[in-house]
Protein backbone atom coordinates (compact mmCIF):
# COMPACT_ATOMS: atom_id res chain seq x y z
CA UNK A 1 0.00 0.00 0.00
CA UNK A 2 2.80 2.53 0.71
CA UNK A 3 4.19 1.62 -2.74
CA UNK A 4 0.88 2.44 -4.42
CA UNK A 5 0.48 5.69 -2.48
CA UNK A 6 4.01 6.67 -3.48
CA UNK A 7 3.24 5.95 -7.16
CA UNK A 8 0.00 7.94 -6.93
CA UNK A 9 1.82 10.85 -5.28
CA UNK A 10 4.57 10.84 -7.91
CA UNK A 11 1.95 10.77 -10.69
CA UNK A 12 0.20 13.70 -9.03
CA UNK A 13 3.47 15.66 -8.80
CA UNK A 14 4.39 14.79 -12.38
CA UNK A 15 0.97 15.96 -13.58
CA UNK A 16 1.23 19.19 -11.58
CA UNK A 17 4.64 19.84 -13.14
CA UNK A 18 3.24 19.35 -16.63
CA UNK A 19 0.33 21.72 -15.88
CA UNK A 20 2.52 24.46 -14.31
CA UNK A 21 5.12 24.26 -17.09
CA UNK A 22 2.46 24.71 -19.77
CA UNK A 23 3.45 21.46 -21.46
CA UNK A 24 -0.14 20.19 -21.39
CA UNK A 25 -0.90 22.90 -23.99
CA UNK A 26 -0.11 21.65 -27.50
CA UNK A 27 0.51 25.21 -28.74
CA UNK A 28 3.43 25.58 -26.28
CA UNK A 29 4.96 22.31 -27.45
CA UNK A 30 4.38 23.02 -31.15
CA UNK A 31 5.74 26.54 -30.56
CA UNK A 32 9.02 24.96 -29.44
CA UNK A 33 9.10 22.52 -32.35
CA UNK A 34 8.34 25.34 -34.83
CA UNK A 35 11.89 26.62 -35.39
CA UNK A 36 10.78 28.61 -38.44
CA UNK A 37 7.86 30.43 -36.80
CA UNK A 38 7.42 32.46 -33.58
CA UNK A 39 9.77 30.17 -31.64
CA UNK A 40 8.80 29.48 -28.00
CA UNK A 41 11.82 28.17 -26.05
CA UNK A 42 9.80 27.25 -22.93
CA UNK A 43 10.17 23.47 -23.45
CA UNK A 44 13.96 23.84 -23.17
CA UNK A 45 13.53 25.46 -19.72
CA UNK A 46 11.17 22.65 -18.70
CA UNK A 47 13.69 20.03 -19.80
CA UNK A 48 16.57 21.84 -18.07
CA UNK A 49 14.68 22.04 -14.77
CA UNK A 50 13.43 18.45 -14.99
CA UNK A 51 16.79 16.91 -15.98
CA UNK A 52 18.74 18.84 -13.31
CA UNK A 53 16.45 17.74 -10.46
CA UNK A 54 16.04 14.17 -11.78
CA UNK A 55 19.81 13.75 -12.22
CA UNK A 56 20.37 14.88 -8.62
CA UNK A 57 17.73 12.46 -7.36
CA UNK A 58 19.10 9.60 -9.48
CA UNK A 59 22.61 10.20 -8.13
CA UNK A 60 21.17 9.98 -4.62
CA UNK A 61 19.28 6.79 -5.57
CA UNK A 62 22.47 5.15 -6.88
CA UNK A 63 24.25 6.16 -3.67
CA UNK A 64 21.49 4.71 -1.48
CA UNK A 65 21.35 1.49 -3.48
CA UNK A 66 17.76 0.46 -2.77
CA UNK A 67 14.46 2.37 -2.83
CA UNK A 68 12.26 2.87 0.22
CA UNK A 69 9.23 0.75 -0.75
CA UNK A 70 10.73 -1.87 -3.11
CA UNK A 71 13.57 -4.40 -3.03
CA UNK A 72 15.75 -2.77 -5.72
CA UNK A 73 16.16 -0.02 -8.30
CA UNK A 74 14.99 -1.08 -11.76
CA UNK A 75 17.50 0.87 -13.87
CA UNK A 76 17.14 0.31 -17.61
CA UNK A 77 19.89 -2.12 -18.59
CA UNK A 78 20.34 -1.45 -22.31
CA UNK A 79 22.64 1.10 -23.90
CA UNK A 80 22.62 0.02 -27.57
CA UNK A 81 21.08 2.01 -30.42
CA UNK A 82 19.12 -0.56 -32.44
CA UNK A 83 16.65 -0.35 -35.34
CA UNK A 84 13.44 -0.47 -33.23
CA UNK A 85 14.74 2.44 -31.12
CA UNK A 86 15.43 4.57 -34.20
CA UNK A 87 12.25 3.59 -36.10
CA UNK A 88 10.10 3.99 -33.00
CA UNK A 89 11.57 7.42 -32.27
CA UNK A 90 10.89 8.56 -35.85
CA UNK A 91 7.25 7.37 -35.70
CA UNK A 92 6.80 8.95 -32.26
CA UNK A 93 8.31 12.24 -33.46
CA UNK A 94 5.97 12.24 -36.47
CA UNK A 95 2.88 11.86 -34.26
CA UNK A 96 4.19 14.34 -31.67
CA UNK A 97 4.86 16.93 -34.38
CA UNK A 98 1.42 16.43 -35.94
CA UNK A 99 -0.56 17.00 -32.73
CA UNK A 100 1.83 18.45 -30.11
CA UNK A 101 0.85 15.93 -27.42
CA UNK A 102 2.88 13.08 -25.92
CA UNK A 103 1.72 10.40 -23.45
CA UNK A 104 2.13 12.38 -20.17
CA UNK A 105 0.20 15.49 -21.24
CA UNK A 106 -2.37 13.26 -23.00
CA UNK A 107 -3.27 11.54 -19.72
CA UNK A 108 -3.27 14.80 -17.71
CA UNK A 109 -5.53 16.42 -20.30
CA UNK A 110 -7.89 13.45 -20.13
CA UNK A 111 -9.37 15.02 -16.97
CA UNK A 112 -10.96 17.75 -19.13
CA UNK A 113 -12.59 15.01 -21.26
CA UNK A 114 -12.70 17.09 -24.45
CA UNK A 115 -13.48 15.13 -27.64
CA UNK A 116 -10.07 15.58 -29.35
CA UNK A 117 -8.15 14.44 -26.27
CA UNK A 118 -10.38 11.37 -25.85
CA UNK A 119 -9.80 10.52 -29.53
CA UNK A 120 -6.05 10.99 -29.05
CA UNK A 121 -5.81 8.83 -25.91
CA UNK A 122 -7.92 6.02 -27.44
CA UNK A 123 -5.77 6.07 -30.60
CA UNK A 124 -2.58 6.17 -28.50
CA UNK A 125 -3.77 3.16 -26.47
CA UNK A 126 -4.64 1.30 -29.69
CA UNK A 127 -1.17 2.07 -31.06
CA UNK A 128 0.42 0.71 -27.88
CA UNK A 129 -1.73 -2.43 -27.87
CA UNK A 130 -1.06 -2.83 -31.61
CA UNK A 131 2.68 -2.82 -31.04
CA UNK A 132 2.28 -5.35 -28.24
CA UNK A 133 0.48 -7.71 -30.63
CA UNK A 134 3.44 -7.79 -33.03
CA UNK A 135 5.63 -10.89 -32.73
CA UNK A 136 8.79 -10.00 -30.80
CA UNK A 137 12.25 -10.83 -32.09
CA UNK A 138 13.32 -12.51 -28.89
CA UNK A 139 10.32 -14.84 -29.13
CA UNK A 140 11.32 -15.99 -32.62
CA UNK A 141 14.70 -17.13 -31.33
CA UNK A 142 12.93 -19.46 -28.94
CA UNK A 143 13.66 -17.60 -25.72
CA UNK A 144 11.13 -15.80 -23.62
CA UNK A 145 12.12 -12.27 -22.68
CA UNK A 146 13.37 -12.84 -19.12
CA UNK A 147 12.75 -9.39 -17.69
CA UNK A 148 10.09 -6.81 -18.28
CA UNK A 149 12.23 -3.94 -17.08
CA UNK A 150 15.29 -4.35 -19.27
CA UNK A 151 13.19 -3.97 -22.43
CA UNK A 152 11.76 -0.57 -21.57
CA UNK A 153 13.71 2.62 -21.03
CA UNK A 154 10.70 4.61 -19.98
CA UNK B 1 10.08 34.86 -28.29
CA UNK B 2 6.94 36.67 -27.05
CA UNK B 3 5.37 33.39 -25.92
CA UNK B 4 8.28 32.36 -23.71
CA UNK B 5 7.35 31.51 -20.09
CA UNK B 6 10.75 30.60 -18.58
CA UNK B 7 9.89 30.86 -14.87
CA UNK B 8 6.81 28.61 -14.91
CA UNK B 9 8.72 26.37 -17.33
CA UNK B 10 11.66 25.95 -14.96
CA UNK B 11 9.40 25.54 -11.90
CA UNK B 12 7.10 23.02 -13.60
CA UNK B 13 10.11 21.23 -15.03
CA UNK B 14 11.74 21.01 -11.60
CA UNK B 15 8.51 19.47 -10.27
CA UNK B 16 8.55 16.91 -13.10
CA UNK B 17 12.16 16.11 -12.20
CA UNK B 18 11.27 15.85 -8.52
CA UNK B 19 8.49 13.39 -9.41
CA UNK B 20 10.90 11.28 -11.47
CA UNK B 21 13.52 11.39 -8.69
CA UNK B 22 10.92 10.50 -6.04
CA UNK B 23 9.58 7.57 -8.05
CA UNK B 24 13.11 6.14 -8.28
CA UNK B 25 14.02 6.87 -4.64
CA UNK B 26 10.74 5.50 -3.27
CA UNK B 27 9.82 2.69 -5.67
CA UNK B 28 12.91 2.08 -7.82
CA UNK B 29 10.98 2.76 -11.05
CA UNK B 30 11.73 5.00 -14.04
CA UNK B 31 9.05 7.66 -14.61
CA UNK B 32 8.44 6.93 -18.27
CA UNK B 33 4.78 7.55 -19.02
CA UNK B 34 4.59 5.49 -22.23
CA UNK B 35 6.24 2.54 -20.46
CA UNK B 36 3.99 2.83 -17.40
CA UNK B 37 0.77 3.30 -19.39
CA UNK B 38 1.76 0.78 -22.08
CA UNK B 39 2.53 -1.81 -19.42
CA UNK B 40 -0.91 -1.21 -17.99
CA UNK B 41 -2.46 -2.13 -21.35
CA UNK B 42 -0.24 -5.19 -21.77
CA UNK B 43 -1.29 -8.24 -19.81
CA UNK B 44 1.25 -8.54 -17.00
CA UNK B 45 -0.41 -10.01 -13.91
CA UNK B 46 0.85 -8.57 -10.64
CA UNK B 47 2.51 -5.60 -12.31
CA UNK B 48 -0.47 -3.36 -12.92
CA UNK B 49 -1.47 -1.80 -9.58
CA UNK B 50 1.52 0.56 -9.31
CA UNK B 51 1.08 1.61 -12.96
CA UNK B 52 -2.60 2.32 -12.38
CA UNK B 53 -1.74 4.37 -9.25
CA UNK B 54 0.76 6.55 -11.19
CA UNK B 55 -1.64 7.09 -14.12
CA UNK B 56 -4.43 7.93 -11.66
CA UNK B 57 -2.15 10.57 -10.15
CA UNK B 58 -1.60 12.12 -13.59
CA UNK B 59 -5.34 12.30 -14.28
CA UNK B 60 -6.29 13.53 -10.78
CA UNK B 61 -3.69 16.36 -10.82
CA UNK B 62 -5.81 18.77 -12.91
CA UNK B 63 -8.90 17.88 -10.84
CA UNK B 64 -7.09 19.00 -7.68
CA UNK B 65 -5.91 22.12 -9.52
CA UNK B 66 -9.56 23.09 -10.03
CA UNK B 67 -9.83 23.42 -6.22
CA UNK B 68 -7.24 26.21 -6.54
CA UNK B 69 -9.38 27.87 -9.20
CA UNK B 70 -7.70 26.45 -12.31
CA UNK B 71 -10.01 25.46 -15.17
CA UNK B 72 -10.10 21.85 -16.36
CA UNK B 73 -7.59 21.36 -19.18
CA UNK B 74 -9.26 21.59 -22.56
CA UNK B 75 -6.30 21.90 -24.89
CA UNK B 76 -6.59 23.77 -28.17
CA UNK B 77 -6.17 20.96 -30.66
CA UNK B 78 -6.75 20.44 -34.36
CA UNK B 79 -10.44 20.13 -35.25
CA UNK B 80 -9.39 17.43 -37.70
CA UNK B 81 -10.13 14.35 -35.59
CA UNK B 82 -8.70 11.99 -38.21
CA UNK B 83 -5.36 13.82 -37.94
CA UNK B 84 -5.59 13.66 -34.12
CA UNK B 85 -6.25 9.91 -34.31
CA UNK B 86 -3.31 9.32 -36.67
CA UNK B 87 -1.10 11.36 -34.32
CA UNK B 88 -2.27 9.30 -31.34
CA UNK B 89 -1.66 6.00 -33.13
CA UNK B 90 1.88 7.10 -34.09
CA UNK B 91 2.65 8.38 -30.58
CA UNK B 92 1.39 5.14 -29.00
CA UNK B 93 2.99 2.72 -31.45
CA UNK B 94 6.24 4.67 -31.81
CA UNK B 95 6.79 5.18 -28.09
CA UNK B 96 6.41 1.45 -27.44
CA UNK B 97 8.58 0.43 -30.38
CA UNK B 98 11.25 2.95 -29.33
CA UNK B 99 10.93 1.94 -25.64
CA UNK B 100 10.14 5.43 -24.39
CA UNK B 101 8.83 8.94 -24.89
CA UNK B 102 9.59 12.48 -23.74
CA UNK B 103 9.54 11.46 -20.06
CA UNK B 104 11.38 8.12 -20.13
CA UNK B 105 13.96 8.94 -22.82
CA UNK B 106 13.83 12.75 -22.59
CA UNK B 107 13.83 13.54 -18.87
CA UNK B 108 14.98 10.28 -17.21
CA UNK B 109 17.32 9.21 -20.03
CA UNK B 110 19.14 12.55 -20.15
CA UNK B 111 19.34 12.54 -16.33
CA UNK B 112 20.97 9.08 -16.49
CA UNK B 113 23.24 10.22 -19.37
CA UNK B 114 22.00 7.18 -21.34
CA UNK B 115 23.42 7.21 -24.89
CA UNK B 116 20.42 5.19 -26.06
CA UNK B 117 17.89 7.63 -24.59
CA UNK B 118 19.76 10.73 -25.75
CA UNK B 119 19.87 9.29 -29.29
CA UNK B 120 16.13 8.52 -29.18
CA UNK B 121 15.32 12.03 -27.88
CA UNK B 122 17.39 13.76 -30.58
CA UNK B 123 15.73 11.58 -33.25
CA UNK B 124 12.14 12.18 -32.13
CA UNK B 125 12.74 15.89 -31.57
CA UNK B 126 14.36 16.23 -34.99
CA UNK B 127 11.51 14.34 -36.64
CA UNK B 128 8.93 16.47 -34.83
CA UNK B 129 10.70 19.70 -35.88
CA UNK B 130 10.67 18.56 -39.53
CA UNK B 131 7.00 17.51 -39.22
CA UNK B 132 5.98 20.92 -37.85
CA UNK B 133 8.04 22.70 -40.52
CA UNK B 134 6.28 20.74 -43.28
CA UNK B 135 2.78 21.09 -41.78
CA UNK B 136 3.04 24.81 -40.89
CA UNK B 137 5.34 26.17 -43.55
CA UNK B 138 4.99 23.65 -46.35
CA UNK B 139 8.72 23.00 -46.69
CA UNK B 140 9.40 20.28 -49.20
CA UNK B 141 5.97 20.48 -50.79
Amino acid sequence: MPLLLACFGCGLMFGAGLLISGMTQPEKVLGFLDLFGAWDATLAFVMAGAVAVAATGFALARHRGAPVFAPGNLWPARNDIDTPLVTGAVLFGLGWGLVGICPGPALVNLAGFSLPIVVFVVAMALGMVGFGLLPTRSASSGTVNPTITSRADG
Amino acid sequence: MHNLTPVSGLLGGALIGLAAASLMLLTGRIAGVSGIFGGLLAWQPGDRAWRLAFVAGLIVAPLIATLAGAPLPRPAMSANLALVAVGGLLVGFGSRMGSGCTSGHGVCGFARLSVRSIAATLIFMGTAVITVAVVRHGFGS
